[in-house]
């Protein structure tokens, strides 16, 4: 026994050799930093001036100001020193800060509408694809239905093409609906774009779940819906949680939908970030700060699920 | 506790047909066993019989009252999965007391129901742990505990046993035998295992291509099998069958083996010229130098007390059981003796046993 152990650790299978640990550390290193300097950079350069954000070569050390989120969140109007000039003090710190531009504010701009677009059509459709999806999952996995892989299969064969390839007639349809630029259509539409995903993965968890745990809790006196919300579903969080990450990530960062579809009321940030860059000649600090804002929360999201993501992936390889 | 009664219950899949026209009735507080290979549909009848599979065709009545299109929740009965079914996100008093969750009683009612389980499943100590670190036998015992604590009318187990490891299945085996005899339910319990049935059970119920082919006390299941299936299928080894022709009257006590003739037990049915077969246990094969039939000595398994001889017979291999005292040389010739009380005869064509006084008492299912 005890030799049979040191042999087993011998052959690193247990236990890997301190080069190959410092060898996956620096991999791992690598692809760290490869991922997150873009990241920071973004940060960095939303706290830059217009003219940092653009010197050459590119600045690593600089002046932080606020710039960047003040444009972000205001419309400005230039005006002319004089103009300035016998302007009442500024009231507060941005008021100071844009007028050394030369500039007034005039108001807000639409960033919080579209970011609060963005968080409900987001989170919506995320929602809604997940409830759809758990509970044809579950029918799929646990009833005998009629046709079930051909019905798989279509509910797979939606995403078999990019589903921009149906942008026209789906514009046309909204049209006719009175859908287009409405929460609702865009929540409708990132939904049924999720839904097959959704579908398919959480088959895939639901089927790992030994079917005894329901008929247990059946005898023992829950509905099908009492056992499907009380033992099944505790057991699929994980599933669902890897599912809720990839479904919102989707919707988030969707593009070319929104672009289409929405222009005003419903439009989210993606298209609304490289609409900044068009509105004060090039503002990067501005697009960098919006850019950091519209990543917090799939960030966030993702970190409180991560867990669950991390376990939902290996979900099935490795049994229990 | 209740008496289950089963009517003409069939069950079909598709094209498969799993469950055949069984009928038959289990009596209150009886341990009845389901056995038969896989695939006989043993797990489906008893699925049937909880509610969770709903049957094609017959009744199931539980104390004289048809259940058949229950809801599981609405029968009464407790079911005790093979892979025990814990729930792994609750400890185990929480899976245990469950059950009594799911009705809406009380939370003090339900700790007290709880303790009390345990305690009779001395498990109490483990209350507080969570199911994943249990050993196999605690896990069983934890799922036994959630079927018995609501007082279910009966006890349905689908294999319980099957997944733990053979030293622990023998002591459960023991345990859950103890337990049926402290609270008399009514018990319904499926295995391929004889053994377990052998051991445990009042009655047991035989199933082959989803039919009953028996249904009997141990004892009459292994002695007075009524089909060549049932006498194959019990007993390590099996049942020897020796092939021969030919006709049978009523009241003979001997038949015509080939050329020589065997004395069997009383036959009570007339039968024309037809291949019949000699069934004979193992153990009722003494070796002797004029035994009528002869072979040659192929093998011999020493087993501790006794010895599990083959022979090659003009009819066929023999398993033999001798006691390991007893000398015996491979390819050496000897002459094979039958306890002719014990024989069985079985008609080759249907496959069941031919009526004889020692076949009394067994009834066709």
């Amino acid at each position: 026994m005890t030799a049979a152990a040191t042999r087993s650790t011998a052959h690193s299978i247990v236990e890997a050799s301190p080069r190959a640990k410092a060898f996956a550390s620096g991999l791992v290193i690598l692809y760290a930093v490869i991922t997150i300097l873009p990241l920071l950079w973004i940060v960095a350069t939303a706290f830059k001036s217009q003219s940092d954000a653009i010197a050459y070569p590119p600045k690593v050390i600089f002046e932080p100001t606020l710039e960047g989120y003040v444009n972000l969140f205001t419309v400005r109007t230039r005006q002319t020193p004089d103009f300035i000039a016998k302007l009442p003090p500024p009231e507060t710190w941005y008021d100071q800060l844009v007028r050394k531009r030369d500039m007034v504010i005039a108001g807000p701009s639409k960033v919080v509408p579209r970011f609060v677009n963005s968080l409900i059509i987001g989170f919506g459709s995320t929602f809604l694809a997940v409830f759809l999806g758990t509970l044809a999952a579950y029918a799929f996995s646990r009833f005998r239905i009629p046709l079930a892989d051909d019905l798989l299969f279509f509910i797979l064969s939606t995403r078999m093409m990019p589903p921009v390839a149906v942008a026209i007639p789906i514009y046309l349809m909204y049209r006719q609906l009175n859908l287009t630029d409405t929460r609702l259509g865009m929540i409708l539409l990132y939904t049924a774009v999720n839904v097959s995903l959704a579908v398919w993965l959480l088959k895939g968890f639901i089927d790992e779940i030994p079917r005894e745990y329901e008929e247990a809790a059946l005898v023992d006196g829950y509905t099908r819906l009492q056992a499907l919300r009380k033992v099944v579903l505790p057991q699929a969080v994980t599933g669902i949680a890897a599912t809720a990450i990839f479904c919102l990530i989707f919707s988030w960062n969707e593009y070319a939908f929104a672009v289409l579809l929405t222009s005003g009321e419903a439009q989210t940030m993606p298209p609304f970030i490289p609409f900044i860059i068009g509105e004060g000649g090039q503002d990067w600090p501005a697009v960098a700060a919006a850019t950091t804002l519209f990543v917090v929360p799939i960030v966030m999201f993702t970190v409180l699920l991560r867990k669950h993501l991390l376990r939902g992936i290996t979900f099935g390889a490795v049994r229990k | 506790m209740a008496q289950i009664r089963i009517e003409s219950l069939r069950k079909s899949f598709d094209q498969f047909t799993a469950v055949e026209g069984s009928t038959f009735t289990i009596d209150d507080g009886t341990f009845f066993a389901m056995l038969g290979p896989s695939g006989c549909g043993k797990t489906t009848t008893l699925r049937m019989i909880a509610g969770l599979e709903l049957p094609t065709e017959g009744r199931i009545l539980l104390d004289g009252e048809d259940v058949t299109f229950h809801r599981a929740a609405a029968r009464d009965i407790a079911f005790v999965f093979q892979l025990f079914a814990l729930y792994p996100h609750m400890n185990v008093g929480e899976n245990i007391g469950f059950p009594l969750k799911c009705q809406g009683m009380a939370r003090r009612e339900i700790r007290e129901r709880v303790q009390e389980t345990a305690r009779m499943l001395r498990i109490e100590h483990l209350l507080s742990s969570k199911t994943s670190k249990l050993s196999g036998g605690d896990r069983q015992r934890v799922a036994l505990g959630r079927a018995m604590v609501r007082r279910p009318k009966a006890f349905l187990m689908d294999e319980p046993l099957g997944a733990l490891d053979a030293e622990f299945r023998h002591l459960m085996c023991g345990e859950l035998r103890d337990l049926h005899d402290r609270i008399k339910a009514t018990t319904v319990y499926v295995t391929h295992d004889q053994l377990e049935a052998m051991s445990m059970a009042d009655q047991i119920a035989i199933m082959n291509k989803g039919r009953v082919e028996q249904i009997g006390t141990p004892q009459q299941v292994y002695d007075r099998p009524a089909s060549m299936f049932v006498a194959d299928f019990i007993g390590s080894p099996p049942m020897n069958f020796l092939r021969f022709e030919g006709g049978l009257r009523s009241g003979d006590r001997a038949v015509s083996f080939h050329d020589t003739r065997l004395a069997v037990p009383e036959i009570r049915e007339d039968r024309a010229n037809a291949p019949l077969a000699l069934g004979v246990r193992p153990e009722h094969i003494r070796f002797v130098d004029a035994g009528a039939v002869r072979g040659e000595v192929f093998g011999a398994e020493y087993l501790g007390t006794t010895q599990i001889v083959t022979v090659d017979t003009a009819y066929g291999r023999v398993a033999a059981r001798l006691p390991s005292s007893a000398s015996v040389r491979i390819g050496e010739t000897i002459g094979l003796e039958f306890n002719a009380a014990r024989l069985a005869l079985f008609d080759i064509g249907s496959g069941l046993a031919i009526k004889t006084a020692g076949e009394e008492g067994a009834r066709h299912g």
